[in-house]
């Protein structure tokens, strides 16, 4: 089951780079959280998929399942939720004012 | 006692949600936030002088003990950083309040310039890895808001790529996190060492090492700074100040924790890496210097070469180079937002940005001539100025350690800066004076004030080195003998039962 996980968050983050290589101000903002996706599920698989127990001493023998990657993963998706917005709004102001969303043409230039 | 350990983090954010509801009230705002910095400054002062006498203090959140719960750890080098830090923030914010304008003051400027700094708080005393992750984004999110602050056209423009590298730099954290939990199997900063201690020169937790320094040499500007000059020349003036002093620092104090602490093994690899990334950010920081003609393009270059400078210290390693480093990263703090203001209010009283349209300066504005002549010689080392004992330990542990190509390439940078700077002053401040006494832009004393306290500050802190002396010898210390940290963290129990297994 880990190694199935472990591909999946492999082809995510094959998808998110390809996404944030691109020209595209909206893919390299999706790309961003496709990237996230894969890091969340790299933490979960990292502290072990589910094998035990809850992990409530009393309810049951154990083994139980290490609980910590879930909060873990719970406070970086908020995060990620928070800043995928923020981005997606500073996106959309830069586009309007800008007149573009194409990276090349948001380069500047060096004599501003 | 130690309960006084949160208010830093806890205060700037109360306030700033505070802030959020009297939004119309902007002296209250004002006045809320200034207070604010200062109180934090008290504390973290009553801290300092409390781990003198109790050693380094803790806090566990809600009572999980560690390396089971969250927790919030004082050492004197955090506390130093923080007390630093939150000084330099109420002078920003003086400066922001004269300059910045009622339209930003009423777009919660306020709440977003605490929470930043709640953030790097934060960053500065937390004792669990993951902890500091979500500290980064604190902060890091209330810079996003600061930085577009304003919605110019380039100013957005910039703001969106300095958005996009901080991103991916958080999911390179994420992953780095992910693989150290994996591998060693807890996220608290002190147990970290001791199984890393345990586990010696395993590749596996050198590559994660290696991870840990891509993340944090993208954050405070080391090789990876190709984002920072264009991001730190679009905001307004007291921001730019705020992110020179404080962003770059928080990178450079979590790779002093990261490669002191977590990481003691397999020094040759990481250290070699590190000495590196310093020396040709010192190098490339200098080329830039030299070859800036905007007065912000300069002043960016400069806070590379001081990354630079701090990161060649980190990776000599010897007591006196860490010593250096608490002293030098201070210093920093104080010199780059006083560099960054000035070169604010030059580009303020002028309307240009490139040297050659500038010229005589100091007469018009003679005392900010001479603050401007100050911050050049702070930033360049000269005694008894802030920068002199910082380079002189770094410079001692380099010779020590018999690394004497980064001690060459560190005092050739303090020429460089002087040079750089000195083009600045001997350009636009000296020669023909362009502006008449009637087309004089006046430059009000409240908006010189920030840069006379600054001023103050660099004077205070070299002329009072023997006063800090105590406080950076003990941060030394606990940074070279990490036990001393894991100790005061596990309470001595941990180590026992770790080794008895």
């Amino acid at each position: 089951m880990e190694s199935l996980i472990l591909i999946l968050v492999g082809v995510l983050v094959a998808v998110g780079t390809y996404l944030i290589l691109s020209k595209q101000l909206l893919r390299v903002i999706l790309g961003t959280a496709v990237l996230s996706h894969a890091a969340h599920l790299l933490i979960l698989t990292m502290g072990g998929l589910k094998k035990g127990d809850v992990p409530l001493l009393g309810e049951s023998e154990g083994p139980y399942t290490d609980a910590l990657p879930q909060a873990l993963i719970l406070t970086a998706i908020v995060i990620s939720f928070a800043v995928t917005a923020f981005v997606l709004v500073l996106g959309y102001r830069t586009y309007k004012t800008n007149g573009t969303g194409d990276f090349d043409e948001l380069r500047g230039t060096s004599d501003e | 006692m130690s309960n006084i350990i949160v208010l830093p983090l806890i205060v700037p954010v109360i306030t700033a949600i505070l802030l959020v509801f009297i939004r119309e009230h902007v002296m209250l705002q004002r006045i809320i936030s200034l207070v604010t910095f200062v109180f934090v400054a008290i504390v973290s002062m009553v801290l300092l002088n409390e781990i003198q006498v109790q050693g380094v203090l803790r806090i566990d959140f809600s009572g999980w003990l560690p390396p089971f719960g969250i927790l919030f750890v004082a050492d004197s080098f955090a506390m130093l950083l923080v007390l630093v830090a939150n000084i330099v923030s109420a002078i920003c914010v003086l400066y922001a309040i004269f300059t910045i304008g009622e339209r930003a003051e009423k777009m919660y400027f306020y709440p977003f310039v605490l929470l930043m700094v709640a953030g790097v708080n934060g960053s500065f005393l937390t004792g669990d890895i993951f902890n500091l992750f979500v500290c980064f984004e604190v902060m890091l999110l209330a810079s996003y808001a600061l930085i577009s602050l304003g919605g110019e056209k380039i100013q957005l423009r910039e703001a969106l790529k300095y958005v996009l590298i901080n991103i991916v730099a958080s999911w390179i954290f994420l992953v780095a996190l992910a693989f150290l939990y994996g591998t060693i199997g807890t996220l608290n900063m002190a147990h970290i060492s001791v199984r890393v201690t345990e586990t010696g020169a395993d590749p596996l937790i050198t590559t994660v090492a290696l991870i840990f320094l891509v993340v944090f040499s993208l954050k405070a500007g080391l090789l990876l700074f190709f984002w920072l000059p264009g991001s730190y020349s679009v905001p307004p003036t007291a921001v730019a100040a705020l992110f020179a002093a404080l962003l770059t620092k928080v990178g450079i104090y979590a790779l002093v924790r990261t490669f002191t602490l977590l990481f003691p093994n397999n020094t040759e690899v990481t250290h070699t890496v590190l000495a590196g990334m310093a020396g040709i950010t010192i190098i490339a920081g200098c080329m830039g210097a030299l070859a800036g003609r905007d007065v912000r393009t300069i002043a960016s270059y400069n806070v590379l070469i001081g990354v630079g400078f701090i990161v060649a210290g980190l990776a000599i390693g010897t007591e006196s180079a860490l010593q250096g480093v608490t002293y030098y990263l201070m210093h920093d703090m104080v010199a780059k937002a006083m560099l960054f203001l000035a070169v604010g209010t030059m580009i303020y009283v002028t309307g240009e940005t490139v040297i050659d349209n500038m010229s005589g300066l100091i007469r018009n504005y003679p005392l900010f001539g001479w603050l401007f002549f100050l911050v050049m010689c702070s930033l360049a080392g000269i005694p008894p100025l802030s920068g002199f004992l910082g380079k002189v330990l770094i410079g001692q542990g380099a010779i020590e350690g018999g690394n004497f190509v980064l001690l060459g390439l560190g005092f050739l940078s303090s020429l460089v800066v002087l040079y750089s700077l000195l083009r600045i002053f001997l350009s636009s401040f000296f020669g023909e004076t362009i502006i008449s006494l009637e087309d004089e832009k006046p430059l009000p004393k409240r908006i010189v004030l920030p840069l006379v306290l600054l001023a103050a500050c660099t004077i205070g802190l070299g002329a009072g080195a023997e006063l800090m002396a105590p406080y950076v010898t003990d941060a030394a210390e606990t940074l070279y003998t990490p036990s001393i940290y894991i100790d005061a963290v596990l309470d001595g129990q941990m180590w026992q039962g770790e080794v008895n297994e």
